[in-house]
Formats: C-alpha cells, structure tokens, sequence
C-alpha cells in the first residue's frame, strides 16, 4: 500500500538562518525596517542586516531588556524594529519591557527569537528556551508565530512586518527538514493541514511538525489514519482547525519542542474543552531543564521524536470512545 | 589539596590548567576557548591561594564562595575544580557530553560543589553580593569572589548589583573584571564601549584595584588589598588577553566560541610544552 502521506523530508535551512534572508529582503523593500541585536547577530543571522545597512542596526551589547525597550520606543516613532537575540533571553531578560513597553500600549515591535528549545545541543539549559510560547502568549495582543521550515520562517517574517502590532516569531539553530515548497502562502492564525486523516489528529508546531508526520507514516502502516496540522501560529489560535479536528477524527496529540506547561498543547486543550470536549495527549518536555549532549541525544532522551509522537495517538486512540 | 604562594608553583598549575581546557574544549568539539585561557591566572591563583575553602568538605559554611558569572568559560573552572580535588580528573574529557559532570555551563544539579548555575551573563554579581551578605548576617570571615566577562557587565543588572554594594559597604564581596577586550561578535569597544571603567566603578562606591591579569603576583596584591580594605567592595580590573598562552587564540575573537581542530589543539599544546 502506498504510504499516502508521502512527504519527502529532505534537510533544509535552519529557520533562524531563513530569518536572516528575510529581514534582508525587508529591509530593501521598507526603509522603516530596522534591526537590533545583543551580541548575538552572528547566531541570530542578523549579521547580513547590519552588515547592508549599518545606519539601521541598532548594537545594543549584552543587555537584552534594554534592546527590547529600545525597540518599543523605534515602534512608536514609526519605525518597524526586529529585535533579535536567543529567545531565552529575549523573552526572560525581556518580559518586563515586552508587557509594559509592547504589550500593553500595543506597539509595533516584531522580537525574534532563535536557539529555542533544548535542540541547540550542547550548550545545555541556561541557553534552552522552553517557556517562550509560553511567556509571548501570556501578553495580551501579541502575535505569536513558530514556523516550522525555512519556507515558513520567510513567508512570516513578510506577515510580521506587514501585520500592525507586536510579534513575537521563535526561530531554532539547527538545519530542519524542508516542509514546504518555496512561496507557499501562510496566513496569520491559520493553521495548514499537511496529511489528511480520520482516526487522530496530531497537531504539531516547530521542529515537531516533521517528527508528526512521520510518525503519521508510521502510525499508517498499523492501519491508524492521523491527520497532521501545523500551527505556525501559535496565537491567535485556529480554533476553527481545532473543533474539526475534535468533531471529525475524535482523538488529539499535540506536540511541540516547549515545555508541557503554558505550551500550544494547553491553549489547544482549551479550544477542545470549549467546542468539542474529546481525549487528547500532549509531547513536549515535562516539568523539568535539559542538560547538555547532542541534540538527537536530547530529542530522544526529551521524547521529542516521531516514536513519542506514535506512542501518544496509540495512548490517546484507547481513550477514544 | 596543596595550596601554595608561591608565584612559579602557581604560574606551572596555571600552564597545566590551559592544556586541560584545549584538551576538554577539543574533545567536545564546542566551548568557548578565548575566556577560559584568559581567567585561567585569576582561577588559580583564587583556589590555589587566596580563597578560604576545603574540597574535602565542599559545604564548610565558612567557605570563601566562587561565583563564575560569566559561565560559557566553565572549562577552566572545572580543569582547577578537578585539580583541587572537588570533582573527578578522569571525567574532564567528557566535557559537555550527555551526563557528565561538567555541562556546557555550570550546573549545579551535575556538580553541587559549584556555588551557582551560571550561563545567563548578568546575574552573578547579584548572587555574589545575596552570599556576602549572608555571611555578614551570621558574623562570619566568608568572602565571595565574581569573576565576570567584559561583554557581560554591560547587562544593567551587574550594575544595579554594583549599586546595592557599595551603598552597603560589602567589604567581602569582590567582582573581578576578566578585561580581555573581546566578546561574542567581536571587540567591546565596537560593540559598547565600557570605558572608563575604572572610573564606573569608583562612582558606584567601589575599591578599585587594576592589574595585569596574568601577572599572578599582580593578581595576588590584588586580593590582598581587596581583604584589607573596610567599607567598600573591592573591583579589580583585570588586562587579559583573550585566548591567552596560544599565539593564533589570542587577541583573535574567533576563538570566543569555537572549538580548536585536533590539529590546532596539538599546535596549541606544543606552545604550552
Ligand atoms: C544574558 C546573555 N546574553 C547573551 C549570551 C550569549 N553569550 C555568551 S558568551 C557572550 C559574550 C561574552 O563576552 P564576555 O563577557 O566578554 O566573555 P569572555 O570574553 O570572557 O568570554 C554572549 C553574548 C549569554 N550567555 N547570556
Ligand atoms: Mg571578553
């Protein structure tokens, strides 16, 4: 039997590198563009940005919670400011000045952060950004965006810098499967469904959107029909997507490379609770840091592989009434 | 331990202290070489003479605390932690690797005889001064020392920490400043610069001590004049040089972050023969 879901997954860019490429493409197009880093352009690629137009990059050194206020104040004097630096400290050293600087007057600042989740590898927890959904969804009217691919990452950053209001758009370091064909339209607060199905949903964001489908591969071999959506947007949520995929296949994993706590899987499971009750299961990083090592050795031990994502339709398929 | 004064003694623990971290960072095949190589004289001489403590009993109390704020250059501190006899030498060469002892920055879940989790640059001096207070609440000798990276005192919380310290006279706390001139992407002075830092610190209530960072008898008047001083934290300012006893490391901020090529490493250990 083929496998219908035939999704080739060849090696791509990694999305922090894409968002490097896209904010150079903006910055030639709108001269109101502007980019701020702390010490970290050569990671968070906005190096290609200061380096084309040095008289719109703002350095701000180490000091992360002064970057992001320094942005909010470039966002309400017209300016659209990217500031960039890993998300761990964009979002911690940050909050503050994103909830009452962005957040709460609602201005204009697009924050992006990179080296999210525990696959940056060997720099271990301090580094680690498990909480950013988290942390971004709890401020009121802010866009919340996590691309999956390289593709995504550059058709986001377009929707970032026309959308009016704050975003914040979580990048990773490492290379990524290619998801999407290049162009491919995104929207705002839509999710994309990527193999159709009718037993499961499996509803994935980031780097666990390749690991869901191919554990919708494997799960296809056993005679399970799991449907895959991607949420490159985390909020505001598709909660539309959601209550079919409640009504319609009964069942729900979602997977995401955040901790289980404040991540996509809750704000889906409020969706669910709201519209459809139905049994759900969640993968993600379970109340605790990671630690050092490779990062295949981290997604394993973290259970962040298609294996864990198999195994949690398996558990949730048995709830399923 | 043996703990020694004697600036050859020192200067030789030094020298074998900076082959262990090439050897460390080239194992991994990650890490951060430059800030290592220029702490290494401020490690050593801290554990190795100056500081009050006990590997045989990590957690004496009255310990002096060793706070390494600037966390991405653990592979010094666990080289000289090792050699003190705090944590296993034949585990060095699994720096960073999954479940070791020594994670790619301190962690004190894998090695409690660390004093804090550090690797988030701006946060230790705070913690350093939470420690000097603590033992001057309970009236005894602890001291703490905060070694911090050039880069990172531009965080404004290292600064807000300076500012409480000098406003409450905590004569036991004492920030070191590795000054080797470099950070992340490139030279401090391109990217924000600090001076004059001296000055900073002095205004912010601070003793202000500057030397020459691999002068290890410079470095222990230092500390010496830091102990002596009543009423005020003591900053020395450190002038290192990043990358320091490797001729292609140093001054190169290539090597902030990167590891050396087995081929580089046998170069580099050649150098230090
Ligand atoms: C809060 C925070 N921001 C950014 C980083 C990423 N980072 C790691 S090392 C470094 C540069 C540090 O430079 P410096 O303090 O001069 O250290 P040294 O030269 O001694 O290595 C940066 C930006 C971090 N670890 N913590
Ligand atoms: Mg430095």
């Amino acid at each position: 039997m083929p496998a219908k879901t035939k999704y080739e997954l060849p090696l791509g860019a990694a999305t922090r590198e894409a968002f490097g490429k896209a904010l150079v493409e903006l910055g030639r197009e709108n001269p109101n563009v502007v980019a701020l880093d702390a010490d970290l352009s050569k990671s968070t690629y906005t190096a290609a940005f200061a380096k084309e137009f040095p008289g719109r990059f703002v350095e701000c050194g180490i000091a992360e919670a002064n970057m992001i206020a320094i942005g909010a104040g470039l966002a309400s004097s017209g300016k659209i400011p990217f500031a960039a630096s890993f998300s761990v400290f964009a979002m911690n050293k940050g909050f503050e000045q994103l909830r009452v600087t962005a957040a709460y007057p609602n201005v204009n600042l697009k924050v992006v952060g990179t080296h999210s989740g525990i696959s940056i590898g060997e720099d271990g927890p301090s580094q680690m950004s498990v909480e950013d959904l988290s942390l971004a969804c709890s401020l009121p009217g802010f866009t919340v965006l996590c691309p999956a691919d390289e593709t995504a990452m550059i058709e986001l950053v377009k929707l970032a810098a026309a959308h009016v209001g704050p975003v914040f758009i979580r990048a990773g370091r490492p290379k990524v499967a290619k998801i999407y064909e290049a162009g491919r339209q995104f929207k705002i607060g839509e999710s994309i469904e990527l193999v159709e199905g009718s037993d499961v949903t499996l509803i994935a964001t980031g780097l666990l959107v390749a690991e869901s489908i191919r554990a919708a591969e494997a799960l296809e071999s056993e005679g399970i029909s799991a449907r895959v959506i991607d949420f490159p947007t985390i909020k505001p949520l598709d909660r539309e997507a959601i209550a079919r995929a409640a009504r319609e296949t009964g069942a729900i994993v979602v997977a995401e490379e955040h901790l289980v706590d404040g991540g996509l899987g809750v704000r889906v499971a409020q969706a669910v609770a709201e519209m459809h009750p139905a049994p759900m299961e969640f993968v993600g990083i379970q109340n605790t840091y990671a630690e050092s090592g490779t990062p295949e050795q981290l997604l394993d031990k973290y259970g962040l592989l298609a294996r864990d994502v198999a195994a949690a339709a398996r558990r949730v398929l048995k709830r399923k009434r | 331990m043996q703990k020694t004064s004697d600036v050859a003694q020192l200067a030789a623990i030094t020298k074998a202290m900076r082959r262990t971290v090439l050897q460390m960072i080239t194992e991994a095949g990650s890490g951060h070489p430059g800030g290592s190589l220029s702490a290494a004289e401020i490690v050593v001489t801290l554990f190795f003479d100056v500081m009050r403590h006990d590997p045989a009993n990590p957690k004496w109390p009255d310990r002096d605390r060793f706070i390494l704020s600037k966390g991405h250059c653990c592979p010094i501190l666990y080289a000289v932690m090792a050699e003190c006899g705090y944590c296993p030498k034949d585990k060095l060469m699994t720096l960073r690797k999954l479940g070791s002892p020594y994670q790619g920055h301190p962690d004190v879940r894998f090695l409690p005889a660390l004093e804090a989790s550090t690797g988030s640059l701006g946060l230790g001096l705070s913690l350093g001064l939470g420690m000097a207070l603590a033992a001057r609440l309970n009236g005894g000798k602890s001291r703490s020392y905060v070694v911090l990276g050039d880069g990172e005192i531009q965080e404004g919380q290292v600064w807000e920490s300076a500012m409480a310290a000098g406003f409450h006279r905590v004569d036991n706390l004492v920030a070191i400043v590795d000054y080797n001139q470099i950070q992340l992407d490139g030279f401090v002075k391109d990217i924000m610069e600090l001076e004059p830092l001296a000055d900073k610190w002095r205004s912010f209530g601070w003793h202000v001590v500057e030397a020459y960072g691999h002068d290890i008898a410079a470095l222990q008047n230092a500390f010496g004049e830091a102990s002596s001083m009543k009423g005020k934290p003591t900053c020395v300012i450190a002038h290192t040089i990043k990358g320091k006893g490797v001729s292609f490391m140093e001054g190169n901020p290539k090597y902030h972050g990167q590891a050396p090529t087995r081929e580089e490493c046998a170069r580099a250990l050649q150098e230090l023969a």
